[in-house]
């Protein structure tokens, strides 16, 4: 159970500010493994192919038998907090303006010496626990001692929340409201206590099932915002940029055709209007706001969410345009990332395999409904993760092209035989 | 084949006529009549934004893009000290002009695109039939060719050559949603029926057929037989469509002449314009 | 096979460049001040000194090669050595067998740091891989963190108490209250001890060194070149060093000194009774117990039992970091790991700034360095004599 947050005071429009700080973000390239796998919410650390001996801290070479093949492998973090502290004192900024912190020195089954922060819910050393990774404000990866039973939140420590982006009391904007995802996402961020939701609406004459009964939502407010038309995102950006906490972007053109199916380049467009220009047009009325407003209080601007898809790793040819221009969506959001992570906001990516919307028809099951791709989308928001591949087929997606991007390439260029 | 040319080239020779006629009568004056009152203009276009609503068509079918702008610079670093916009829109978007060749029924016609249409024909009267009462009664009024021989027992005969624009007061709906009026059986905006439409053509050979709505049709059209008659006919007789006009409950029902010039798009089939009437005082 | 002992090779001329909470200057300036304080106590010219091993974190961009060049020093012999806290032993280890094989003559051995008001944790930040990848980014306590853990884990396994820790903090205090260059000039209660504001639970400020910026260096020759020059020495009867050890300890309870103390007593000549004062590297308490039990004086674990048994002052039961330690003189630096070597030969040949032991004979030292990740990795030990 999460702690209910009360609704927060209004700010004292007197008082200055607070600018942001992170935490240490410095990492050696061979350390930064880890921070891929807790980006996916996974501890991976690197073992040794030759004797299959486990490494931490991330290393060049096994420090057994000094092979160089180490792979990064998967972890159940099951060990022994054998020491903690609780630290009063901090050289950055970001752990002094949030003392005290509770540290501790985790022995793992598999023999390597672990440095975590420790759980409130975990008891004092010795104790077994369970190590896991998440991401930290600055976007790098941190281990956590858990209890070994039951999972506590990250949410339910008071420290560790820090490293999450819970939509509870804050306000939201989700750009398209009206596609079926939009709509259960507003309804989930609603269910996990938004403070306030603005719902944008594009071409307001065009009706869609369902819509209506978002309005019923106390936090729910319709706004008009077309991502296609620069002048409407600025005029949103300057009514509301300044209290938005999180953005989510869920414009979604979705046309089912090959570049041979399709003459012209007019649908092509569309989509990439929608799903790359309209990505930018967002990014660039809201993320300076995002920015500035990164500290502000206890329900500062935090995160922005990007609804992509698992086409935007490789090219599903039945759907090539659209997967192109989730491509492109996906590289500006690494652009968007690499903006806002100074400033702690972060960028979660949503892959999702095929939803169980028109568009996605005639693609075979299992499809992701709305509803789970939404709560997946929660999920993390309230975790720190910031790469997610909801359902079945994007994580095999995502492991085939993990594996092999070539391969998947040609499997996937067969599906237009 | 041939009928068809024979009949552009009639409709060339009189529409030819029709204009010239008064323009060598006026063209001393028209300075002097604006400017003594003797005569007057009506604007009626709306403002081409990138709000402005657009046709609606099933998603899997291609799309009117509509009015969109990009700031090029404004006095900043991307140019110090000049303003300009690139803009995009598709060819039917805001106040717009349909050429013959838009329709199928009309792809044929010699000199059937915006760029190749007699410039003698932007110059045309105009005849106003008021359906406003009717439409604000049923958004799915249709006019009937009863309802135009009406009109014409009190105005006249509709002259050849000229334009028929339907006055519904739809452009007072300033609400994209009410001016669309899309439920889940699709638009419902008047027009004209399939048989008004034929006599228009036919028995009037008007210039064209100018709506304030988002179509020269109905907004059920597409359940008429043959489905959009007045973009079936009308293009097919090698006649014109305005849409999204304006300011029509300013016009007089006779009288008035309308500027209506396209762009000159090569091949293009419509095109955005700035249409306004000149409305000599009785 | 054991190593080879150091004949007749001594340590001469201990200087002290005085501490200073926060300087503007360089490391090069203090690293300087050493050589020319070494200088003026051999009164030798410059030039007489052919040997350099320097020690130093705040150096950067330059090595010990940058020095010679900065202050004019023709070398030929020179050594860098980063090993923090066993900087100090490992170039004595180097500077002896330079001088026995003949490959220098006189070896001045410096170790020196400043201390900008950021410095400390732009240094922690970046102080090792490890350190970056996998300790700094949880919370940044810096060697706070290592130490709480290390305390914790100690006093939970062993039984010691915070007053075991406090009783050789107030000692240390009382020592250095004698030493003029000792930062720490307050007299230390055990209360106060106590009920200091808490760093990193267990850990209170006292257990906490200051860093500060300073130097310390001495002289590596042979005897016979001490005796020319008319200079006191302390003879170099043992040095052990040691890196890395026990790994698969799943938290350090031991250093390197359980491994190498029989081969430096055998290479001594001496045992731990013989020892009459210990200079122990002492950035937080629970090393200096590390060290009590590697060396000898006490059974592993059993260093809470031992501190109840003895007195540490000066003229105590067991004379213990005589000028105050690092935790009652400052941390100057890699000057930490030279503070109880400098001290030592002030001991032997009757120089000390603060109290004396009396007839001291054998000063044993040891040295502690670099948290890398979890632990500290190099240790080491040297047992100085009187002539
Ligand atoms: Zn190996």
């Amino acid at each position: 159970m999460s702690q209910v947050a009360k609704r927060p005071k209004r700010k004292n429009p007197v008082e200055r500010t607070r600018q942001p700080t992170l935490p240490p973000p410095t990492r050696s390239r061979v350390a930064l493994g880890l921070t891929a796998a807790a980006a996916r919410g996974r501890l991976q650390l690197q073992v040794c192919v030759d004797c299959g001996t486990v490494q931490y801290p991330p290393r060049e070479v096994c420090r057994a038998c000094l092979s160089q093949r180490l792979v990064w492998r998967r972890q159940d973090g099951a060990g022994e907090l054998i020491s903690e502290t609780t630290l009063h004192a901090a050289q950055e900024l970001y752990f002094r303006e949030r003392l005290p912190w509770r540290i501790g020195n985790v022995r793992l089954d598999s023999e390597v010496n672990v440095m975590a922060y420790v759980h409130d819910a975990v008891g004092a050393p010795p104790c077994r626990v369970r190590i896991e990774a998440a991401l930290d404000r600055a976007g790098q990866a941190a281990l956590i001692a858990m209890p070994q039973t039951g999972r506590p939140a990250l949410l339910d420590d008071p420290k560790l929340r820090e490293m999450t982006c819970d939509p509870r009391a804050r306000k939201i904007l989700v750009s398209d409201g009206k596609s079926a995802v939009g709509q259960a996402i507003v309804r989930a961020l609603a269910a996990a206590g938004a403070d306030l939701i603005w719902i944008g609406v594009a071409e307001p004459w065009k009706q869609a099932a369902g819509f209506d009964g978002l309005r019923e939502l106390p936090q729910a407010k319709v706004v008009a915002l077309d991502v296609t038309d620069s002048h409407s995102v600025r005029e949103l950006a300057g009514e509301i940029g300044g209290k938005v906490d999180i953005v989510v972007n869920t414009n979604d053109c979705h046309r089912a055709f090959s570049l041979a199916a399709r003459r012209g380049v007019e649908t092509a467009q569309l989509e990439m209007d929608i799903n790359y220009f309209g990505l930018l047009r967002l990014a660039q009325e809201f993320a300076p706001a995002l920015k500035a407003r990164a500290a502000d209080g206890t329900t500062n601007a935090i995160a922005w969410v990007n609804v992509l898809s698992i086409f935007a790793l490789a090219n599903y040819p039945p759907h090539g345009t659209y997967s192109a221009s989730k491509a492109a969506a996906f590289s500006l959001s690494q652009n968007l990332r690499a903006e806002l992570r100074p400033a702690g906001v972060r960028v979660i990516n949503l892959f999702p395999g095929p939803v169980d919307d028109e568009w996605d028809q005639l693609e075979m099951p299992p499809k992701l409904s709305p509803a789970t791709l939404a709560a997946a989308l929660v999920d993390a928001l309230k975790g720190g993760v910031e790469d997610v591949y909801p359902g079945d087929v994007a994580q095999d997606w995502v492991a085939r092209n993990l594996e092999n991007p070539k391969a998947l390439e040609r499997e996937l260029g067969e599906t237009l035989r | 084949m041939k009928a068809a040319k024979k009949k552009s080239t009639r409709k060339k020779s009189t529409a030819k006529a029709k204009v010239r006629a008064p323009a060598r009568r006026e063209r001393a004056n028209l300075s002097d009549m604006l400017i003594s009152g003797g005569a007057h203009l009506v604007d009626l276009t709306q403002t081409l934004s990138p709000d402005f609503p657009t046709i609606v068509l099933p998603p899997e079918f291609g799309q009117c893009r509509p009015f969109r702008m990009e700031e090029v610079s404004r006095y900043d670093e991307r140019g110090p000290g000049w303003y300009w916009n690139n803009v995009s829109f598709g060819e039917h978007s805001g106040t717009h002009f349909d050429a013959p060749i838009h329709w199928i029924s009309g792809r044929d016609l010699p000199n059937n695109s915006v760029d190749t249409l007699p410039l003698a024909h932007f110059i045309a009267p105009a005849c106003v039939i008021d359906c406003s009462a009717q439409a604000k009664a049923d958004s799915d009024f249709l006019l009937t060719a009863a309802h135009v021989k009406q009109w014409e027992q009190r105005h006249g005969r509709i002259p050849v050559g000229a334009w028929v624009l339907m006055r519904t007061d739809w452009s007072k709906r300033k609400d994209p949603v009410t001016y669309q009026n899309l439920d889940d059986t699709g638009q419902h905006t008047p027009g004209p029926d399939p048989d008004c439409v034929r006599f228009l053509a036919n028995e009037r050979d008007v210039l064209g057929f100018g709506t304030e709505t988002i179509g020269t049709d109905a907004g059920q059209a597409a359940h008429f037989t043959p489905p959009y008659p007045c973009h079936y006919y009308m293009h097919g007789a090698g006649k014109y469509g305005l849409q999204c006009l304006c300011n029509l409950d300013l016009l007089p029902a006779t009288g008035a002449f309308i500027v209506a010039a396209p762009l000159k798009i090569l091949q293009g089939s419509g095109s955005p314009l700035r249409a306004f009437a000149i409305v000599p005082a009785k | 096979m054991a190593a080879r002992g150091f004949d007749d090779v001594v340590l001469a001329a201990p200087v002290t460049v005085p501490y200073v909470r926060f300087s503007t200057r360089g490391a090069h300036w203090f690293l300087g001040r050493a050589v020319a304080q070494l200088v003026a106590a051999a009164k030798i010219p410059k030039q007489r000194i052919d040997g350099l091993a320097v020690a130093s974190f705040t150096l950067a961009p330059d090595t010990a090669v940058g020095l010679t060049q900065h202050l004019g020093l023709t070398l030929r012999w020179l050594d860098h050595v980063p090993m923090g806290g066993a900087s100090g032993i490992v170039s004595i280890r180097r500077a002896a067998r330079a001088v026995q094989n003949g490959d220098a003559e006189i070896v001045a051995c410096v170790g020196g740091d400043t201390n900008h008001t950021d410095s400390f944790r732009r240094n922690t930040a970046s102080f090792s891989q490890f350190a970056q990848d996998a300790v700094y980014p949880y919370g940044s306590g810096g060697p706070n963190t290592s130490f709480a853990l290390l305390t914790a884990y100690y006093m939970r396994a062993h039984g010691a108490t915070r007053e075991d820790f406090g009783k050789l903090c107030v000692a240390q205090r009382d020592n250095a209250l004698k030493n003029p260059l000792a930062l720490f000039k307050k007299p230390l209660t055990l209360a106060d001890y106590l009920n200091a504001r808490l760093v990193a639970d267990p850990l209170r400020l006292f257990d906490c060194v200051m860093p500060c910026a300073g130097a310390e260096g001495f002289l590596v020759m042979r005897r016979g070149m001490a005796e020319q020059l008319g200079l006191p020495f302390a003879r170099l009867l043992g040095a052990v060093e040691r890196h890395n050890a026990f790994p698969d300890d799943p938290i350090q309870d031991r250093g390197g000194w359980s491994l190498d103390r029989d081969a430096l007593y055998a290479q001594a000549g001496v045992g731990p009774d013989d020892i009459d004062f210990l200079e122990t590297y002492d950035d937080y308490p629970v090393i200096n117990v590390l060290q009590f039990e590697g060396l000898g004086f006490c059974p592993a674990g059993g260093g809470a039992d031992f501190i109840r048994a003895y007195t540490f002052e000066v003229a105590g039961s067991f004379p213990f970091n005589t000028s105050g330690g690092q935790l009652s003189v400052g941390q100057a630096g890699a000057a930490g790991g030279h503070l109880g070597i400098v001290e030592a030969i002030r001991q032997l040949t009757g120089q000390t700034l603060g109290a004396r032991v009396p007839n001291a004979r054998h000063g044993l030292v040891s040295g502690f360095g670099i948290i890398n990740y979890d632990r500290g990795i190099c240790s080491g030990a040297a047992v100085l004599a009187a002539t």
